[in-house]
């Protein structure tokens, strides 16, 4: 057995070990049943609530808001930073504000996009957005700068346009870090809208657990609790196997 | 580059924030945001009651705690695992992808579990704040050059001297830098907590002026949580960017 199978196997084995203590801790009261429900009736829950008409409509409006931020922000941010790499001086006076745009608690501006977009969609697509934004910009920059100088004069030299330039030599040579950077902008924009709907807005999925948390209705709250943990971890899961292959042809080729 | 272009530059984005800030103002009008200038007077009389710093306290010390535990923990359990690389690579895709999940749906158990009341918001904070920690202290463990060990071991240092000349040095720019992401968001969780379900601290100030539309006390409660943010997070940065470029 190679010591990656024996990796792999080790994180089942831990994973599935955490299911099986976290459902005997719940079924011997070790956890307070009122609080912690036992991952068997999470996972019954989460798949009730998923044949529900309602639990779908939710699941569809969370999931477009994400799409359309995410989205979004890859396209936006790539463009800027490609623009912005050949800026070097704003670059440069933008950088600070780039360092320090994650401490900032970016649910603060919630209000203030309320009041811009009003109710509904918008803000919470503008939520993810700005969440997801500086992730792919910034990983766009380092891309770029860690293009080798060699790869540039090699394109000048066959005499390539600038296109093909960008097309053959530049992009393929900043994937790594572009890959990353849509990975942390999913991610991102999946936690901004999430959080978003959880705090302040009348509907989607983390409005559904706030008001089930409220409620008392702890079953329906750990069942989309669930699903939404799930989608996060099912869709970086597929992202980062589709960057590993992508990674293997280029080594291939 | 020059020090002066650089000045200049800080001011001119400075302005240039400013200025969106006024354009939104105009734009969204008195109902959205508070313009700049008046924000600030307002923020500063903010800062001299002591209605506010019996908010800001109750956020601060729940930070505090959170930034601790996150700290003391998320060392602890990186240098473990950075020391058995086995569970080092059980463990890492595991922890990372931990930290892409939107914990906010987590925060009801956390309510469950520990009550309303400042347990729950720290150990909210602390969810955030520890796996970024983890992950970098586990990296620099990892990524300690192996010359270092055997140069140690050829100058017969004791496990101590190992650890006090060669360790600590080699993966504390690392660390620092966990912490300095780790700081961020236990601040995160906190305020997000008390913006969901708590009656004090500042999270708690801008949802409560949110629902009673008090627009001048949301804008200047935003812009003092902006400015302890980035000025806490500028500091951390020149912290961290000496440590990296020490010898």
């Amino acid at each position: 057995m190679t010591r990656s199978t024996r990796i792999l196997r080790a994180r089942w084995g831990v994973s599935l070990g955490l299911i099986v203590l976290l459902e005997v801790a719940c079924r011997t009261g070790l956890v307070p049943p009122l609080a912690v429900l036992p991952p068997s009736e999470m996972a019954a829950a989460m798949v009730e609530l998923l044949t529900t008409e309602e639990v779908l409509a939710n699941v569809a409006a969370t999931f477009s808001t994400v799409a359309v931020a995410f989205l979004g922000a890859v396209l936006i941010g790539f463009a800027v930073g490609v623009a912005l790499h050949g800026i070097p001086r704003l670059r440069r006076a933008i950088d600070p504000l780039l360092a320090s745009y994650y401490s900032v608690p970016i649910f603060v501006f919630y209000p203030l996009l309320v009041a811009l977009f009003g109710l509904g969609a918008l803000p919470l697509i503008a939520i993810g957005f700005l969440a997801a934004l500086p992730a792919m910009l910034i990983a766009t920059l380092l891309g770029l700068d860690r293009v080798p100088p060699v790869l540039r004069r090699v394109a000048r030299m066959h005499r390539l346009g600038p296109a093909r330039t960008a097309a053959l030599v530049i992009l393929p040579a900043a994937l790594p870090n572009l890959f990353q950077g849509i990975k942390l902008s999913l991610a991102y924009a999946f936690i901004g809208v999430i959080a978003g709907e959880f705090i302040l807005s009348g509907g989607g999925l983390g409005y559904a657990i706030a008001y089930a948390y409220e409620s008392f209705d702890n079953r329906t709250m750990y069942g989309l609790m669930l699903f939404v943990l799930l989608s996060a971890v099912v869709s970086n899961t597929l992202l980062s196997a589709w960057e590993s292959r992508l990674q293997r042809r280029r080594g291939r080729g | 580059m020059s020090r002066r272009q650089g000045v200049l530059d800080g001011t001119l984005i400075l302005l240039a924030i400013l200025a969106v800030w006024q354009g939104l103002y105009q734009y969204a009008g008195s109902a959205a945001l508070t313009p700049p200038w008046a924000t600030v007077r307002y923020a500063v009389d903010l800062l001299g009651t002591p209605n506010f710093w019996g908010h800001a306290t109750q956020t601060l010390s729940a930070f505090a705690w959170s930034v601790a535990i996150s700290a003391v923990l998320g060392i602890a359990l990186g240098l473990w695992f950075g020391a058995f690389r086995f569970a080092g690579d059980v463990a890492e895709p595991m922890l990372a992808s931990l930290y892409t999940i939107p914990k906010v749906t987590l925060y009801p158990v956390m309510l469950l579990l520990f009550g309303l009341g400042p347990s729950a918001k720290i150990a909210f904070g602390v969810i955030h704040g520890l796996i970024p920690v983890v992950l970098f202290t586990l990296g620099a463990v990892k990524n300690i050059r192996p010359v270092l060990l055997r140069t140690a071991r050829s100058l017969r240092l004791s496990p101590i001297q190992t650890a006090r000349f060669v360790l600590v040095p080699a993966v504390l720019p690392e660390i620092a830098s966990g912490l300095r992401v780790g700081f961020s968001l236990c601040l995160l969780g906190v305020l997000i907590g008390e913006m969901f379900a708590s009656q004090r601290g500042i999270g708690f100030l801008i949802i409560n002026g949110i629902n009673s539309h008090n627009v001048k006390l949301t804008t200047a409660v935003t812009l003092i949580v902006i400015v302890f943010a980035v000025g806490a997070n500028s500091a951390l940065l020149a912290l961290d960017r000496r440590l990296h470029h020490r010898g």
